[in-house]
């Protein structure tokens, strides 16, 4: 009974599925009876109309590539343009003999063995292209013989391209960037971003700086124009033209005046400059000495240009303003003090005895000072920078309040400004000890190394733009911008400006009571403490403070001397300041590598920074930029 | 008679035992006229004809292989085979090469590999599997558990992305649960829950996503992108005409406008130089593949089989349509290949052995009839 029925009910699902097997084909044939009324359609119907759009009037589609924008700083001096010029460009697929072609071609106009290099690796590195350059920026002249013997060159035309050019060379270098070939990497990108067809036609695209992080502002539309080809492929007329829209132009921040007189100042040192608008965050300047010619890379750079760059000991090419890692040295002082006064470690009255030492353990920490600077209250330990206060409060308040107060200024953080390639840099805490090392005796955290952490040495690492951005929350009572470069973007086409507005990023959690301890205190180094030297006479009130980092480890009871250093294992100079005063317009880092004392190397560039920034003036020999910048 | 064990004509029949030469024949005559197409489409790279051709031969070995391995071992294989497809998903997630902005490939030494290529076949399989084991009892429940054994892959292979096979697999999918008997109350709510959120999905997409779909709609918006192919393509299917332009002929193949026209677009340089007399043909012996494929599954001898069979049969249904419905313009620009005619060995491979499955179904019918 029960048999009979499974073997029903099996035969009833059997007949189900043969039931929804007839439907599947039944579809099966509609789904292709649509299809074949839609060839019917197109190849009977619809075939003449067709058939003239493929044989008589074949359709190209041309792109039409747009102007790249304008890079420009806060007062509208141009430090990236594009112009055009005439290259003369060599169809690969069309040229029998490249080299004899190439010969040919040196007999009507110059061919330099480096345009030779460069035209090899672009046969490697650019794949797709239909034609490639042989020579840039072509004169009226060559550009006129060539036109007279174009016949003697079948596959070699002359070509009107945009280039670009950066007409203050290594000022701002490391801002701006530059643009290079569109490589198969980069190529991958647009096609992942689904944006390759707005790059069709396009050879360039923005590699480093400003130039990459606002590429799809800079960029603009691509337009076309279809054009009717013969059989051959020969364009025969235009038959629809949808113009370019030319890309944004993007204002900066930074003052490119301001820059060049720092650039001038560093007069080839290594080192790095950061000046933030306190209130906002604008990036007034951001200096990594030495720079680079971003002109040399536009027509790909040739190589041995490129090993010089790249294998200079000065590392050009790095950005130490976003990149570079320096142990703050004594500008961490002000930071430390402030932490001391909001965690109830210390008061502005309580003083210490500072003999020129600070014992802990079997080990003697010593004071640069070796005499010491006897008693010392909170206001004179960062005037006079002392080194036994802040080996004692750091012992006093152990790493863990250290690193949890420090975070809220930005140490050891991303800053998040504008411009690829920031480094994170190191807020020294036992957890990041852990993380850091693999070895289980590496890992654990020694009372010892919270001591030269009070005076910014030890683990200590931070970026130059970390340390203007606390210096500049310090400036502003606590509030805390995001440091940016781009200010706004200009739609030329539409008159449309979009603005990026400042943004707050933190809020220091200190009082102001506090703050404006440290503030005076600073102001106090640069009237009667490490910068009256280099301060005298200025005629703005300033608050800084000065820093000197050691590059190597100095044994116990050894003396540092200068002079008996290798230049490049000399203490790094540091300065952080801000200015007025009262109401703070600019703050800033400085770092001189293998400068020596913060106070003698670092101290004079931040001066002549604030002389400009706040007075116009300019050190007397430096004329010559002000001519220069006035011209964009 | 010794000898006569070693004739010849005792070892042909030993080789084509259990090979359908209907299935056969016509899989042949689709891929030549693919080859026909190739030739054209390929002619500055010849050496793709001679790729396709090795591919063709793994592809029969693995057909001939498929085709032996019986229903009942094949279930075996469906959990195994699913769960090392999603492993090597989420391995392409982590570490696959990227190949034209898609992390599709998993690099295994010697060659690259897609993963999603084999669950084309591991997830009806899995799924029939599924099905099978509660044929009696099949409820809701069990539909709703198919779905997410469906969603898991399909969601790994759309995120990669390559939407195209995503959308193959996920028909597969369906198809089981179509055959499987879901009640067409549920299949008509599913479907109307589907169309409503249609509108929150379009606001999760990126703006160039929308402007992509958007170009479906109406091509000529984006000249220089992919309207650029459906522009093409339809010029070239229209100029072909009654006749077509003839073999080699085709001027928009050979002129360069069809953008990959070896491959997802071969079907407009078929259709260029063979005319509607060539598309008649084309839709022809797919219409045979699939009618043969349809009544192997209505004879199948097991739930499992008929599952496997049915849902086999229509995405050689569901490839077509949607490839030559793409290049046609009525249909979405999607990474779908035209079976046997495309230029790939992967695709050319998981297609030989699906016809090798049905293959083998059709041998075992009357073996395990209860």
């Amino acid at each position: 009974m029960y048999f009979h029925a499974e073997l029903k009910n099996h035969q009833r699902e059997l007949h189900h599925f043969h039931m929804r097997i007839a439907i599947a084909a039944v579809l099966v044939l509609l789904a292709f009876m649509a299809l074949l009324a839609r060839f019917a359609y197109l190849q009977l119907v619809q075939h003449e109309y067709y058939n003239t759009k493929a044989e008589d009037n074949r359709i190209s589609i041309v792109p039409l590539a747009p102007n790249r924008g304008l890079i420009v700083d806060r007062n509208g001096v141009v430090l990236a343009r594009s112009y055009s010029g005439y290259t003369l460009e060599i169809f690969p697929s069309k040229v029998r003999d490249l080299e004899s072609t190439i010969n040919e071609l040196a007999e009507i106009v110059e061919i330099q063995p480096k345009d030779r290099a460069r035209f090899r690796k672009l046969m490697v590195e650019v794949r797709n292209a239909d034609s490639l350059p042989i020579r840039t920026r072509l004169s009226d002249e060559e550009v006129a013989r060539f036109a007279a013997n174009r016949f003697r060159y079948p596959g070699v035309e002359i070509k009107a391209r945009l280039f670009r050019q950066y007409p203050f060379g290594e000022v701002a270098s490391h801002v701006n960037g530059y643009i290079g070939r569109i490589n198969e990497a980069d190529q991958l990108r647009l096609e992942e971003e689904g944006v390759a067809a707005n790059y069709r036609g396009t050879d360039f695209i923005g590699k480093s700086g400003i130039e990459s992080n606002y590429q799809n502002e800079l960029h603009g539309i691509t337009g076309f124009e279809q054009v009717e080809i013969d059989a051959a492929g020969r364009g025969i007329r235009t038959l629809s033209h949808t113009s370019a829209q030319p890309g944004n132009n993007v204002t900066l921040t930074l003052d490119i005046r301001l820059q060049a007189v720092v650039e001038e100042a560093f007069a080839g040192r290594r080192g790095a400059f950061v000046a933030l608008e306190p209130s906002s965050g604008d990036v007034l300047a951001l200096v990594s000495s030495p720079g680079y010619d971003p002109n040399l890379f536009v027509d790909g750079i040739d190589a041995q240009s490129w090993s010089e760059l790249n294998n200079s000991l000065d590392r050009p090419l790095n950005n130490r303003a976003i990149a570079g890692l320096y142990p703050p040295g004594s500008t961490f002082k002000p930071f430390m003090a402030l932490a001391a006064l909001e965690l109830g470690k210390r008061k502005p009255s309580s003083t210490i005895f500072d003999p020129g030492y600070f014992v802990f353990g079997d080990r003697r920490y010593r004071d640069s000072k070796p005499e010491g600077h006897g008693r010392v209250d909170l206001y004179q330990s960062i005037v006079l920078s002392s080194d036994t206060y802040y080996y004692m409060l750091a012992n006093d308040m152990g790493i863990d309040a250290i690193a949890g107060f420090m975070k809220h200024l930005g140490f050891g953080a991303k800053t998040g400004i504008d411009l690829e390639g920031e480094a994170t840099g190191v807020l020294p805490s036992p957890e990041w000890k852990m993380k850091r090392f693999s070895k289980p005796e590496q890992q654990k955290w020694y009372a010892g190394e919270t001591i030269s952490i009070g005076i910014g040495q030890g683990y200590n690492a931070y970026t130059p733009v970390q340390l203007a951005l606390a210096m500049a929350a310090l400036a502003n009572n606590g509030a805390m911008y995001r440091p940016r470069l781009a200010s706004h973007v200009d739609n030329l086409r539409t008159g449309e400006r979009r603005y990026f507005r400042p943004e707050l990023a933190a809020r220091v959690p200190a009082s102001d009571e506090h703050i404006e301890f440290v503030k005076r205190a600073m102001a106090g180094v640069m009237i009667e403490g490490t910068a009256q030297r280099a301060f005298a006479g200025a005629q703005y009130t300033s608050a800084g403070k000065t820093g000197t980092a050691q590059v190597i480890a100095i044994r116990q009871n050894e003396k540092y001397d200068e002079k008996k250093v290798a230049e490049r294992l000399r203490d790094h100079a540091l300065f952080i300041a801000f200015a007025p005063l009262e109401s703070p317009k600019i703050a800033l880092a400085v770092v001189v590598e293998n400068g020596g004392f913060g106070s003698r190397a670092a101290a004079p560039i931040a001066r002549i920074a604030l002389d400009y920034y706040l007075l116009g003036k300019l050190p007397v020999k430096k004329r010559a930029i002000e001519d220069k910048g006035g011209s964009g | 008679m010794e000898l006569a064990q070693f004739s010849p004509r005792r070892l042909a029949k030993r080789v084509s035992e259990g090979i359908d030469s209907p299935l056969l024949s016509v899989a042949i005559a689709l891929v030549a006229l693919g080859l026909a197409a190739l030739t054209s489409a390929t002619y500055d790279t010849p050496a793709r004809i001679m790729n396709q051709l090795a591919s063709l031969v793994a592809a029969l070995v693995a057909m001939w292989i498929a085709a032996r391995i019986p229903p009942q071992l094949l279930m075996r294989f469906a959990v195994p085979a699913y769960l090392v497809g999603i492993v090597l998903l989420v391995a392409v997630m982590l570490f696959g090469d990227v190949v034209n902005g898609a992390r599709r490939w998993l690099n295994i030494g010697v060659t690259r590999f897609q993963p999603s290529e084999m669950m084309k076949l591991a997830a009806p399989m899995m799924l029939a599997w599924y099905f099978h084991k509660y044929e009696t009892t099949l409820r809701l429940r069990d539909f709703a558990m198919g779905a997410v054994l469906l969603a898991i892959p399909v969601a790994l292979i759309a995120r990669q992305p390559d939407l195209g096979t995503a959308l193959l697999v996920a028909a597969a999918g369906f198809y089981v649960i179509y055959f499987a008997g879901i009640g067409w109350k549920v299949l008509g709510t599913a479907a109307l829950l589907f169309v409503a959120s249609l509108p929150p999905l379009w606001g999760l997409l990126h703006e160039y996503q929308r402007k992509r779909l958007l170009t479906l709609l109406d091509p000529t918006q984006d000249p220089l992108g992919a309207g650029y192919h459906i522009i093409q393509s339809t010029i070239a299917v229209g100029s072909g005409g009654l006749a077509g332009k003839g073999w080699l002929n085709g001027t928009q193949a050979h002129l360069e406008f069809i953008p990959e026209r070896h491959t997802d677009f071969i079907f407009a340089v078929y259709a260029e130089e063979f005319g509607l007399i060539g598309n008649c043909a084309l839709l022809l012996l797919y219409t045979v593949l699939i009618g043969r494929g349809l009544m192997i599954a209505a004879n199948a001898p097991t739930f499992f089989s008929r599952l496997l069979a049915g849902a086999i049969t229509l995405m050689f249904f569901t490839y077509a349509f949607v490839n030559m419905g793409m290049v046609a313009g009525i249909l979405p620009v999607v990474g779908v290949p035209l079976p046997f005619i495309s230029y790939g060995g992967t695709a050319l491979l998981t297609l030989f052995i699906a016809i090798g499955i049905l293959m083998s179904i059709h041998r075992h019918r009357k073996l395990v009839q209860t």
